[in-house]
C-alpha cells in the first residue's frame, strides 16, 4: 500500500454539511479590541480580563545567562531589531483557580521550579500579575484546543503525587510563555518579533503587554442528531458546491458515483459515510493520478505506479523481498530470523504553515508506519530530507503568507530533533537541498527504518476480533488533512487552516511503541495499522476491507467533550493505533498497556457483514458498503503531454580561479556543512551506528552513508542513504530520476552497502498534475525509475507521491520543480568491512571509479558560474551496474581504505572533502582523468573537476592492494588520478601540468562550515 | 552473580544499550518499569546496582527529569536513601543524571530536594548537543573511577551544564571528592567548547555522592562498548571493545565486591 501524508487539517470543517460545529471557544471573557480596554483598568473590568486561574511564572535566576532568550535576541536581529539584546524567557502555568495559596506554592517549588536555577512569581486568580522590571512582556499561548504535552503532564504530575490536597478535584493546567523584553520597542516592532520569531500564529495567541489570557478549552459544540446530505435529489452544480464547502476534495465524477450509489439503497448518506469516503478515496490515500489512466501525447497508460515502479520491483522478482507495496512499510530480509522494514513519508503543506509541528508530526506519522508494518517492527532509525528555499532570501521577497526559508528550515530541524530524539529513534542520515521554488511549499521528508522478527511480517483479521485503539486521545484536531494535502497552498492558506493545526506529543508515541512491541511479543493480537489521514475511518475501513466492521464511536477517548461523530471518526489526533485483538486475549492486552501507562480502549469489532457500521450511543450513524468503499471509485483520466527536454549544450568555460570556485562550492547550501543540523540530533541513540553523518579526525567530513549494526551479536549492518537533485528535474525529468537512483546506491556502496542487496524507495513531490506537462515530466521520471531499477536490479519496496506542490499568491503561482527523493537501505554483510570517506593514509594511490562526461546541465558549477540549461547527467545503464559491483567486491576483499562519491561539485568537491575529513593532502593530476568524448567547446579541465556524471567515486587504495583493486576493474573505467600526501593541501594540476588548485586543507574546512549554520 | 536493576519509564530509551552493557559486563540485569518498582519497593533490595539510563523521561516536561525526580521523591525517596545507606549503587546516566540531581540522593542523605546545592542546566549553547568528547576520572570518592584515565564517549543533551548553587556549594563538593569526571581534550589538556559541550561549571561531567556509590554523568558510556562505536575506528587498528565497557565493568565489579 502506497499511504498517504501523516495528517493535517486546514480548516473548520463541514461549513457546506450544515452547520455540524462551531470551531470558535465560548469565551471566558469576551476579548475587546485594545482601543476599548482601558489600562489600568478598574477593579470590575480587571476581574474580566485576567485569567481566574492561578498564575505561576518561573524564571531563570537573574545572575544566570538565559540561552532561550539569547537565541531569540539572536534571531530578532537578524530580522534588523537591532535593539534585541536583553530578553528573558519566562515559562508560564495556569492552575485551577479552586487550588489553596499554600497548594500552588507548593505545585511550584515541588513540581514547577528548580531551587537552584530557577525563582518563580505566583499570582491569584483575576489579579494582576507580580509587576515586572521588563520594558515589555509578550505572551505566547498555545490556541484553546491545540494540543499542549506539558500541559498534560503537569496535570499528571500533580494528580499523582496528591499535590492538589486530599480529595481534590483533577486540576487543570495550562501552559505559556512569557517573553520579557528590555529596550525600547514600539508597538510594530513587537509585532513583527512576535509574529517572525516568537511566536506561531498558527498556533498561538499572541498578547504584547496585554495580561489577559484565556484558561478554557475548545468550545464544546452540541451533539447533534445524525445528519444525512440530501445527495439524491442534488444537481450536479449542487454536488460540486457539496464537495467544496465540505472541504470533500470529490470531484465530480465522484460525486456522481457516490450520488448513484445511494440512489440504489433509497436513501441519503449520513455526514459520516460522506466523511469516510472522502478521506478513503482521496489523492493521497487513492493515489488517484498515479495509479489513474493517463493519456500521454495519445498513448493510453492504464496505471503508470503499475507499469513502472510495481513492474520493476515484480519483474525482478527477487526472493529477498518479503513484503512490497501492500503493507504500511516495505520489507525485505535482513539476518537470520530478522527483517527490516522501511518507509518514507512527505509532510510537506502542515510544515510550509507549522514547521516545528509540521516536520514532528511527520517523523511521529512515519514510525506508526513502521510501528504498523506486519505486526509491528521496531524503529531504529530515521532519515530526513529538506527541501527549502534560498536561506539568504531578502525579507522584502519572502512572498506574503510564506514564512522565510530560514525559519522553516530551523523550525523543520527542531521538530524533527525533538520528535525523534524523545522517540530514542537516531536521526542518522538526511539532506538539504536549496532552490528559489521551494520558497512557498517547501519539502520535508521523513523515512523510519524497522527492525522486526522474521515471523511476524503478516498480518490478519478476523471476524469477532476486537477493534482496539491504542495511544493518544481523540480531539478535533487534524480533521481533513488528507483533502487539505491534496489541495494546493496559497497566500492565505495561513489564515485558512489556523484552527486545526496538529503537535505532536513524542512521549505519547514512546508509550505505545513500548507497549505495542511487548503486546506482540507476546502474541496479544493480530492485525495492527496506525491512525495516519483520514484517521480512525482509514485504520478500521483498510483493516476490515475483507469482512467488515462495527463501531461504537462513543466508546473512543476523548481529549475533551462534544466532538460530533463524524468527528470523532475522521479525526487525525495523533499518537494512535488500531488493533485487532483476539476475544479471548482482550483483558491480557488492556492490562499490558495500563502496565505500560498507555490509554487503549475496545470500540468495536470486526464482522463478516461486508460493512462498515458506525453507531454513536443508541444510533446509527452510518452503514457503507466495504466493497463500494474501497473499490467503488471511478477511475481518473488526465491528460499529459512529453515534456520538451532540454537539448542545448553551452560551453563548459575556463574557470581562472579553480580554487575560489571550489571554496565558493563547499560553502554553498547544498554542499556546505550540515553539522548544525546533525548535531541537534541523537544520531547515537539505540549504540547502533557504525558509519556516523561525519566522520574523520576532526569529525567534519560528510558520510555518504549510515551504517548501523542493528542486532548486538551478529556483525551484520545496513546502509541507509538518499540521492536527489531536483536542479536536474525541469532540464530532463527522465534524466533527473535516473541520477537520483545513482546517487543513492553510490551513497551506500561507498560504505560498503551490497548492491545486490539494497532496495529503494521512491518518494515523488511534484507541482500540479492537473496540467498535462507538469503530468508529463511525471510520466517520464516514473519510466526512468523503471528502466533503472530493473537495471541496477535494485527493487523499489515502498513509495510515496505527493502531487500538489505549488504556492498560489496574488500575481503568481510557484510550482516545485520536479522532485525526486530515493532512499536506498543496503545490506552489508560484514560491519568490520564498512568505510569511510576520509583519508587514512599517505602514500596511498587514490583511483577514479567512472567516465566523466561533459554533464553540466543543473550542476552547481553552471549554477555558480549562472549558465543555464546544459546536458544533465545521466548513468550509463549497461556499465554502471557493473561499476557498482566491482567496487563492492574490491571492498569486501579489503582493498579499500576510504571511499567518496562524486556528487554536488563533482571531483574537485570530493577530493576536497576526502582530503580536510582526513587531515591529508591529496595530489590529483586532471590528465589521468578518464574522460567521455568532451566536444570542442568545452574547457575540459572545467568539465573534470566539476561535472556530476552519475556513477563515479574517489578511491583510496591500500598500496600493496593496488593490483587487486585494479582487477576487479577489469574492462571498466578506472585510472589511479593521484596521491595521498602527508602535507595539508589540495593540489590539482590541470592536463597540462600546470598547478590549477593548491590550497590549504583548514581554507577548505572553512569554506565548507561557511555556510548557513543555523 | 552481581545484579543490576535497570529503570525505565515513559520516555526511556537507553534501557536496552545499557542492560546489554551490565550483561556483557558481568551483571544479572533487569529492567522494570517505574510503575512496577513503585507497586513493589522492595524489589530494588534485590539488586546490588540500580542504574536510572538515558532518554526524555515525560518528554522533559517542565524541565529535564523533572517529572521522574519528583516521582522518585514522591513514591521511592525513602526506600532509595534506605537503598544507599545499606551499601546499595546508584548509576544515573544523562536523562537518569538529571533525574538522580532532582532526588536530592548527591547531596547526601543530610539534604533533601530543598537543600539542592547543584543543577543541570540548559547548555550554554541553547540547544541540544550530540558529539563526543574526552572525560578524565578525577580522583574522587567514587571507588570504581581509576584516577587520571581518560576515555572517549559520547554526548546527547540539551540540559547538561552542571551548576552550584554557590561557590561554597562548589567547594563542598571538591572537599568531600564528589567531582568525578571532568571533560577534557583527548590529550588531556583542558578543554573549551565544543570538548566542553554544554558549558558545565569546570569542566564537571559527573559528580558522585558523599559516599561514592551514588555517580551521576552526562555522557553514555554504553554508547562507547562495541569496537565499531567510535567515530573514528576506521582509523584505528582492530579492536576488542569500546572504552565505555570498561566503565560498566569496572562498577560491577566493585559493587559485586562490596554488597557481596
Amino acid at each position: 500500500m502506497r499511504s498517504h501524508e501523516g495528517g493535517f487539517a486546514p480548516n473548520p470543517w463541514c461549513s457546506g454539511l450544515g452547520d455540524l460545529l462551531s470551531l470558535a471557544p465560548e469565551p471566558e471573557f469576551q476579548p475587546l479590541s485594545p482601543q476599548t480596554v482601558p489600562q489600568p483598568a478598574t477593579a470590575s473590568s480587571t476581574q474580566a480580563a485576567f485569567p481566574r486561574a492561578w498564575r505561576v511564572e518561573v524564571y531563570r535566576r537573574p545572575e544566570l545567562d538565559d540561552p532561550e532568550g539569547a537565541r531569540a535576541a539572536g534571531a530578532l536581529r537578524e530580522l534588523g531589531l537591532a535593539q534585541a539584546r536583553d530578553i528573558r524567557l519566562g515559562r508560564g502555568y495556569l492552575l485551577s483557580p479552586e487550588l489553596d495559596a499554600a497548594v500552588v506554592a507548593g505545585i511550584a517549588s515541588d513540581l514547577l521550579v528548580d531551587p537552584v536555577l530557577e525563582s518563580a512569581r505566583i499570582t491569584p486568580p483575576t489579579q494582576a500579575p507580580t509587576p515586572s522590571s521588563a520594558a515589555h512582556r509578550v505572551l505566547v499561548m498555545r490556541r484553546p484546543g491545540v494540543m499542549d504535552p506539558v500541559a498534560a503532564t503537569v496535570e499528571r504530575a500533580i494528580q499523582r503525587s496528591g499535590l492538589s490536597g486530599a480529595g481534590g478535584a483533577p486540576v487543570r493546567a495550562l501552559c505559556f510563555s512569557v517573553w520579557e523584553l528590555q529596550g525600547s520597542w514600539t508597538r510594530a516592532e513587537l509585532e513583527l518579533a512576535a509574529a517572525k520569531t516568537l511566536a506561531n500564529d498558527v498556533i498561538d495567541e499572541v498578547r504584547i503587554d496585554d495580561e489577559r489570557l484565556h484558561f478554557q478549552l475548545p468550545g464544546a459544540g452540541a451533539t447533534r442528531a445524525l445528519e444525512r446530505i440530501a445527495l439524491r435529489d442534488a444537481n450536479d452544480a449542487t454536488l460540486e458546491h457539496i464537495s467544496r464547502a465540505g472541504h470533500l476534495s470529490l470531484t465530480l465524477l465522484e460525486m456522481q458515483a457516490i450520488r448513484a450509489h445511494f440512489a440504489d439503497l433509497g436513501r441519503d448518506p449520513t455526514s459520516a459515510e460522506l466523511e469516510t469516503l472522502a478521506q478513503t478515496w482521496s489523492e493521497h490515500c487513492k493515489h488517484k493520478t498515479f495509479a489513474g489512466v493517463i493519456d500521454y501525447d495519445g498513448e493510453r497508460i492504464e496505471n503508470l505506479l503499475k507499469q513502472t515502479i510495481k513492474a520493476a520491483t515484480l519483474e525482478l522478482a527477487l526472493p529477498w523481498c518479503v513484503s512490497v507495496f501492500h503493507d504500511n512499510a516495505g520489507v525485505v530480509e535482513f539476518d537470520a530470523g530478522w527483517h527490516v522494514a522501511i518507509k518514507v513519508e512527505t509532510h510537506n503543506h502542515p510544515s510550509a504553515i507549522d514547521p516545528y509541528g509540521g516536520a514532528g508530526t511527520g517523523v511521529g506519522g512515519v514510525i506508526r508506519d513502521i510501528l504498523g508494518v506486519g505486526l509491528g517492527a521496531k524503529p531504529i532509525a530515521n532519515t530526513d530530507a529538506f527541501f527549502v528555499g534560498p536561506l539568504d532570501l531578502p525579507v522584502a521577497s519572502v512572498p506574503k503568507g510564506c514564512m522565510h526559508p530560514r525559519r522553516i528550515l530551523r523550525g523543520v530541524v527542531a521538530g524533527v530533533r525533538d520528535y525523534g530524539n524523545r522517540m530514542g529513534i537516531p536521526t542518522v542520515n538526511g539532506g538539504v537541498w536549496v532552490d528559489p521554488r521551494y520558497v512557498g511549499n517547501p519539502l520535508v521528508f521523513c523515512g523510519t527504518v524497522g527492525l522486526l522478527p522474521a515471523d511476524c511480517a503478516s498480518k490478519a483479521v478476523h471476524p469477532g476480533d476486537v477493534i482496539v485503539v491504542v495511544g493518544g486521545r481523540t480531539g478535533r484536531d487534524g480533521i481533513h488533512g488528507a483533502t487539505f494535502s491534496s489541495a494546493e497552498l496559497h497566500d492565505e492558506s495561513v489564515v485558512v487552516s489556523s484552527s486545526a493545526v496538529q503537535i505532536g506529543n513524542a512521549i505519547t508515541e514512546k508509550r505505545v511503541l513500548d507497549a505495542l512491541l511487548r503486546a506482540r511479543d507476546a502474541q496479544l493480537y493480530r492485525g495492527v495499522t496506525d491512525c495516519g489521514a483520514g484517521g480512525l475511518s482509514s485504520a478500521v475501513g483498510e483493516m476490515g476491507a475483507e469482512c467488515g466492521a462495527e463501531v461504537h464511536l462513543e466508546r473512543v477517548p476523548l481529549k475533551y467533550p462534544g466532538l460530533s461523530a463524524a468527528e470523532i471518526w475522521i479525526s487525525e489526533a495523533q499518537e494512535r493505533m488500531v488493533l485487532a485483538v483476539p476475544p479471548e486475549k482482550l483483558e491480557r492486552l488492556l492490562q499490558l498497556f495500563a502496565e505500560e501507562d498507555c490509554e487503549a480502549s475496545a470500540i468495536g469489532h470486526f464482522t463478516s457483514t461486508g460493512k462498515l457500521t458506525l453507531h454513536f450511543g443508541a444510533e446509527c450513524v452510518g452503514e457503507l458498503d466495504m466493497h463500494f468503499l474501497h473499490e467503488g471509485t471511478p477511475k481518473w483520466l488526465r491528460k499529459a503531454t512529453r515534456p520538451v527536454v532540454v537539448h542545448d549544450d553551452p560551453a563548459c568555460p575556463p574557470c581562472a580561479d579553480a580554487t575560489a570556485v571550489l571554496l565558493r562550492l563547499l560553502s554553498s547550501p547544498n554542499i556546505a556543512s550540515k553539522e548544525w543540523i546533525i548535531r541537534q540530533y541523537d544520531h547515537e541513540v539505540q549504540g547502533l551506528g557504525v558509519v556516523k553523518p561525519l566522520c574523520g579526525v576532526r569529525d567534519d567530513g560528510p558520510s555518504d552513508a549510515a551504517v548501523l549494526q542493528p542486532l548486538p551479536d551478529s556483525r551484520r549492518g545496513i546502509a541507509l542513504s538518499c540521492g536527489a537533485n531536483p536542479r536536474y528535474g525541469l532540464l530532463d525529468p527522465w534524466a533527473m530520476a535516473s541520477a537520483a537512483i545513482d546517487e543513492a546506491l553510490r551513497n551506500v556502496v561507498a560504505v560498503g552497502g551490497d548492491p545486490e542487496r539494497t532496495a529503494i524507495l521512491d518518494n515523488f513531490a511534484w507541482g500540479n498534475c492537473a496540467r498535462p506537462e507538469q503530468l508529463g515530466t511525471l510520466v517520464e521520471a516514473a519510466r526512468a525509475c523503471y528502466a533503472t531499477a530493473k537495471a541496477y536490479r535494485t527493487p523499489f519496496v515502498s513509495g510515496k507521491d505527493s502531487l500538489n506542490n505549488e504556492f498560489r499568491s496574488v500575481d503568481e503561482v510557484i510550482a516545485i520543480p520536479p522532485t525526486l527523493l530515493v532512499t536506498a537501505l543496503a545490506r552489508v554483510d560484514d560491519v568490520g568491512c564498512a568505510l569511510t570517506m576520509d583519508l587514512k593514509s599517505a602514500g596511498n594511490p587514490v583511483y577514479l571509479v567512472g567516465l566523466t562526461h561533459a554533464e553540466l546541465g543543473g550542476s552547481h558549477f553552471f549554477a555558480e558560474q549562472r549558465i543555464e540549461g546544459g546536458r544533465v547527467p545521466r548513468p550509463d545503464l549497461a556499465l554502471a551496474p557493473r561499476a557498482l559491483r566491482a567496487l563492492h567486491a574490491a571492498v569486501v576483499a579489503g582493498c579499500v581504505r576510504a571511499c567518496h562519491d562524486l556528487s554536488e561539485g563533482g571531483l574537485a568537491v570530493a577530493a576536497a572533502e576526502c582530503a580536510f575529513a582526513g587531515g591529508l593532502g591529496l595530489e590529483l593530476d586532471l590528465a589521468r582523468v578518464p574522460c567521455g568524448p568532451l566536444g570542442a567547446h568545452h574547457e575540459p579541465d572545467s568539465v573534470r573537476l566539476f561535472s556530476e556524471s552519475c556513477t563515479r567515486f574517489l578511491v583510496e587504495v591500500e598500496r600493496a592492494r593496488a593490483s587487486d583493486f585494479e582487477a576487479k576493474f577489469s574492462g571498466l573505467d578506472l585510472a589511479c588520478v593521484g596521491t595521498v600526501a602527508s602535507h595539508e593541501r589540495l593540489v590539482v594540476r590541470s592536463s597540462s601540468g600546470r598547478v590549477c588548485i593548491d590550497v590549504e586543507l583548514d581554507a577548505l574546512r572553512a569554506a565548507h562550515r561557511g555556510g548557513f549554520q543555523g | 552473580m552481581t545484579s543490576a536493576l535497570v529503570l525505565r519509564t515513559a520516555g526511556t530509551n537507553c534501557e536496552v544499550e545499557t542492560a546489554l552493557a551490565l550483561e556483557r559486563s558481568g551483571a544479572r540485569t533487569q529492567t522494570l518499569h517505574l510503575q512496577r518498582l513503585i507497586a513493589e519497593p522492595a524489589r530494588l533490595f534485590d539488586a546490588s546496582i540500580l542504574v536510572l539510563p538515558g532518554g526524555f523521561s515525560y518528554g522533559d516536561d517542565i524541565a529535564a527529569g523533572r517529572v521522574l525526580g519528583h516521582e522518585l521523591r514522591h513514591f521511592l525517596g525513602e526506600a532509595l536513601a534506605t537503598y544507599v545507606a545499606r551499601g546499595g549503587f546508584v548509576l544515573g546516566v544523562c536523562n537518569g543524571f538529571q533525574a538522580l540531581v532532582d532526588t536530592g540522593l548527591l547531596e547526601g542523605p543530610a539534604s533533601g530536594g530543598a537543600q539542592r546545592q547543584i543543577a543541570l542546566s540548559a547548555n550554554e549553547s541553547g540547544h541540544y548537543e550530540c558529539r563526543w568528547v574526552t572525560l578524565r576520572n578525577e580522583p574522587s570518592r567514587c571507588p570504581w573511577l581509576e584516577p587520571g584515565l581518560l576515555w572517549p564517549v559520547p554526548v546527547a543533551h540539551g540540559e547538561g551544564r552542571i551548576v552550584f548553587k554557590d561557590s561554597s556549594a562548589l567547594e563542598r563538593f571538591r572537599a568531600a571528592g564528589q567531582i568525578a569526571l571532568r571533560y577534557v581534550r583527548a590529550d588531556g589538556r583542558p578543554a573549551a567548547y565544543p570538548g566542553v559541550p554544554n558549558g558545565s561549571t569546570e569542566a564537571i561531567a559527573g559528580v558522585c555522592d558523599p559516599t561514592g556509590r551514588v555517580l551521576g554523568l552526562m555522557p553514555h558510556p554504553e554508547r562507547n562498548q562495541s569496537p565499531f562505536h567510535h567515530p573514528r575506528w576506521t582509523r584505528m587498528g582492530p579492536r576488542q571493545e569500546g572504552e565505555g565497557l570498561a566503565f560498566y565493568r569496572r562498577m560491577v565489579e566493585v559493587a559485586g565486591r562490596a554488597t557481596r
